[in-house]
């Protein structure tokens, strides 16, 4: 139960939410929403882990993860903005089919042995800070590392580079980004491949670095899901978004702690001797994600929070005003 | 209202169509349309909806290519795969939904698609050059400015800005004046005369007779996609002639409008207060009155809360505070049944979603308000054969054209689905109505359709509401005309004969724009005209 342990295994569980969250923030300023990213996750996690263990190169395996994820976000892309069908449905359909592929293909990879697993490592003179120094900057994972630079690169990219702007107007108002001569449909499938790729990541983050191992979907533990309820509390914001994320991981960490003693602030720890109180913690991030995209798909209340106008809808070129 | 001065007839082509044919499944767009375009003109394209305009020229802007025919542009034959293209030959188009993405600035919106800046984008630095551009031409805009935050007109200067940015020669406006107020269509022609003057060319989309005789140099008319006249000069050709090249018959401009005998009040909206789909005040301590037997028209820019007004009587938004009264009977916040109950007939302004089911048959759409009712339904059962009697009589006395009842109304064109919605809500005996835009988008001929049915209402003796931003058609059929500006009124005015005086216009014009009438009335109008 200490705070700064709760805070560092916080921060690097945020990771994992960092890179999904993020990936569907690029997808859903774009215009498209990819309830898929669980299904990526674990598509991810459980290719990063075979990888490893084929090449003894992690590395390795974070890059097959990242391109695994890509590749099946792709089938999204297709049935959304080309076939320009429902994008809930096929996303949902997608977490379905990146569950199944990542259960038969990662078969007796739980039972697979130890995999060399990507450095953990303090970064001098930072780590000497007070509070923030063991927080951030002690043993911490690479990964976590690459996630404090990701934020405000991603926020830099999406609000002050041309490519940025275009991302920004095919998710507000498509058909002004058409009338320029810029494909509507390749920035759509581009981020929507980036996004994988980026859920990718957070799975490879879970099996090489955070909580090492394939433990089938029990991996990813449903954070594909609260990444998307991340996007809409960020309100498609990726510095909101990594404040959330850290918070997340932190919450996790602390629902783990608060079940261990036997004795919390002189009181018989009701957390630990009744196990149904356990599990109602554990429930809260899970009910947090509903209410959240409950709330969301309020389209009135999608409005007030900010949502790119364009959210949801299949671009069909000469229907205006969409 | 002064003419340009005409360019020399001999100026150069700018732009030359030769030949255009342009099909889209079921209809023939363009039937071998040749369109010239001079150096240095305003050249109005004159045609009903669906007479092939902006098909036209989409195939000139490169979002269309045609089936056969040839573009030239300054003599020379080019082929235009994409907008891209189109624009790097100098040709730009300003479409009548404006391609302006509302959450960026004017800035982000002008430099969306070009190459330079080519990664970062140093806003400041490209701020001064968008500003440069606009000082030029006579286009006041903040470049630093979101889109949300503009009014129509400003967005369309951003438009304009757009093109010009690239250097477009010509500039296709589609419509540009559906959306502006008076004092802005002004300033509009004032920015058009200014780029003519440098030495643009400009293609005015229209079907406002008077406002092409106001501006254009030359005339070119389509009719069902076909040229009826082309580069005609607009000096000198009435507005009758024109309109018989448009519509290929004559039409009656003036309605006839019987002295008005207005009754009791059956409307009273008091003080009401809503909000928008974003949450924010739409209207802010709105009232009006309407009396049997007359037509109210609500003036003002698009967005001001029209259609949260409308809503708000029809029941069809929750009112934050405030009275909605019809007969005597407080509707406020009730649900839209009660309202019907009471006489209210509701023709929204969006026809296609609200107004009508498009998936269902003409038939299920006219019973929708009376199904519950006997001859169509008979202890809960529906009575097919007398809704479908029901709705042939109704097909042949608002001479609905549709092979038969049974059609699903999205086939219908816009003007007979309109008179679908109208017999629907008219055969209801309402005594009071409330109508949003009822003759947006469609064609002359329709227009004078619904504007007969409407003022048959007012002399059977209902009150009728009239919301709409085509100042013209507001001051034809109304009594009286409420201005709404930001949600609240400002003033109302009494609407004499048939043919308006310039006062008056120009009165509504400057309560469209934010000033209340009673500081017109002590300033004088013109004061800051």
């Amino acid at each position: 139960m200490d705070p700064i342990i709760i805070l560092q295994a916080g921060v690097a569980t945020g990771t994992v939410l960092l890179f999904a969250t993020i990936g569907e923030i690029l997808a859903e300023r774009s215009g498209v929403l990819n309830l898929g990213v669980e299904g990526m996750m674990l598509i991810g996690a459980m290719t990063a882990f075979s990888t490893t263990i084929a090449t003894g190169n992690p590395w390795l395996g974070v890059l097959a993860a990242m391109f695994a994820a890509g590749l099946i976000s792709q089938i999204h892309a297709f049935i959304t903005i080309t076939l320009q069908a429902d994008q809930v449905v096929s996303g949902l359909a997608l977490t379905f089919l990146g569950t199944g592929i990542s259960l038969v293909l990662g078969e007796g990879l739980s039972k697979a042995g130890t995999v060399s697993l990507l450095p953990n490592f303090s970064i001098p003179v930072l780590s000497q800070i007070p509070i923030l120094g063991p927080i951030l900057f002690t043993k911490q994972s690479v990964l976590v590392y690459i996630g404090y630079l990701f934020t405000p690169l991603t926020w830099y990219f999406i609000n002050h580079t041309r490519p940025g702007l275009n991302l920004r107007s095919v998710g507000e108002y498509p058909s002004a980004v058409d009338s320029l001569g810029i494909s509507v449909f390749g920035l759509r499938y581009f981020y929507v491949f980036v996004g994988g790729m980026l859920a990718g990541l957070a799975g490879a983050t879970i099996s090489l670095a955070v909580a090492p191992g394939w433990f089938s979907e029990l991996t990813t533990a449903g954070q594909g899901w609260i990444a998307v309820g991340l996007v809409i509390f960020a309100q498609w914001d990726p510095v909101r978004a990594m404040f959330g994320s850290y918070a997340f991981g932190a919450l996790r960490r602390l629902i783990l702690d608060v079940q261990g003693p036997t004795i919390i602030f002189g009181l018989n720890n009701p957390f630990y001797y009744n196990p149904y109180w356990g599990f109602f913690l554990q429930m809260l991030p899970y009910a947090f994600t509903v209410i959240v995209l409950v709330i969301g798909s309020r389209e009135a209340m999608r409005k007030r929070l900010g949502a790119p106008a364009a959210l949801g809808n299949p671009y069909i070129r000469g229907e205006r005003g969409k | 209202m002064t003419q340009t001065i005409p360019p020399t007839p001999d100026a150069p082509f700018a732009v030359e169509m030769r030949g255009i044919v342009k099909r889209f499944p079921g209809v023939l767009a363009n039937d071998h349309v040749d369109f010239e375009l001079r150096a240095g003109e305003i050249h109005a394209l004159l045609g009903e909806n669906g007479a092939g305009k902006s098909t036209l020229m989409n195939v000139l802007a490169g979002l269309y290519r045609q089936e056969a025919g040839i573009i030239k542009v300054k003599g020379k034959p080019v082929e235009f795969h994409s907008p891209r293209d189109a624009i790097k030959s100098g040709i730009g188009m300003i479409h009548q939904h404006f391609m302006l993405v509302p959450s960026q600035t004017v800035t982000e919106n002008v430099l969306l698609g070009l190459d330079d800046p080519r990664f970062f984008m140093r806003l400041p630095e490209y701020d001064a050059k968008v500003a440069a551009v606009g000082e030029r031409f006579g286009l006041k805009v903040d470049p630093r400015a979101k889109i949300w935050q503009l009014s129509v007109g400003e967005q369309q200067r951003v438009e304009l800005l757009k093109m010009l940015y690239r250097g477009a020669n010509v500039l296709i406006m589609d419509e540009p004046t559906a959306v502006l107020a008076p004092t802005e269509i002004e300033g509009l022609f004032d920015i058009l005369r200014s780029m003519v003057a440098q030495g643009k060319s400009v293609i005015f989309i229209s079907h406002k007779l008077q406002e092409v005789t106001a501006i254009a140099d030359r005339v070119s008319v389509l009719r069902r996609g076909v040229a009826t006249a082309t580069s005609v000069p607009s000096r000198g050709a009435t507005r009758q002639e024109l309109a018989r090249l448009m519509v290929g018959r004559d039409v009656v401009f003036a309605l006839e409008k019987k002295p008005g005998n207005p009754g009791k009040i059956v409307l009273e909206v008091k003080d009401i207060h809503a909000d928008n789909d974003k949450g924010l005040p739409a209207l802010r301590g709105f009232s009006l009155n309407v009396r049997a037997g007359e037509i109210v028209g609500v003036a003002g820019v698009a967005g001001n809360g029209q259609s949260e007004l409308s809503q708000v009587i029809a029941s069809m938004r929750k009112c934050k505070q405030g009275q909605v009264i019809l007969n005597s009977e407080s509707l406020t916040n009730h649900n839209t049944l009660f309202g019907i109950q009471h006489g209210m007939a509701y023709v929204p302004e969006d026809r296609n979603h609200v107004g009508s089911a498009p998936n269902l048959s003409v038939t299920d759409n006219v019973i929708m308000k009376k199904y519950r009712q006997p001859p169509i339904s008979h202890a809960g059962m529906l009575d097919m054969s007398a809704a479908e009697k029901l709705a042939r009589e109704l097909k042949q006395a608002y001479d609905i054209i549709v092979p038969n009842v049974s059609t699903p109304v999205r086939l219908l064109s816009g003007g007979n689905l309109q008179r679908v919605i109208l017999a629907r809500e008219i055969s209801g005996l309402p005594n009071f109505m409330v109508a949003v835009q009822p003759t947006r988008g469609l064609d002359v001929g329709a227009i004078e359709g619904v504007h007969r049915l409407l003022m048959a209402q007012r002399e059977s003796g209902a009150g009728v509401l009239l919301i709409s931003e085509e100042l013209e058609e507001l001051l034809s059929l109304s009594d009286r005309v409420y201005v709404i500006y930001e949600g609240k009124s400002m003033g109302e005015v009494k609407v004499g004969g048939v043919e308006p005086d310039e006062s008056l216009i120009e009165t509504i014009g400057l309560m469209m724009t934010g000033t209340p009438l009673d500081q017109i009335q002590k300033e004088g109008v013109g004061a800051n005209g």
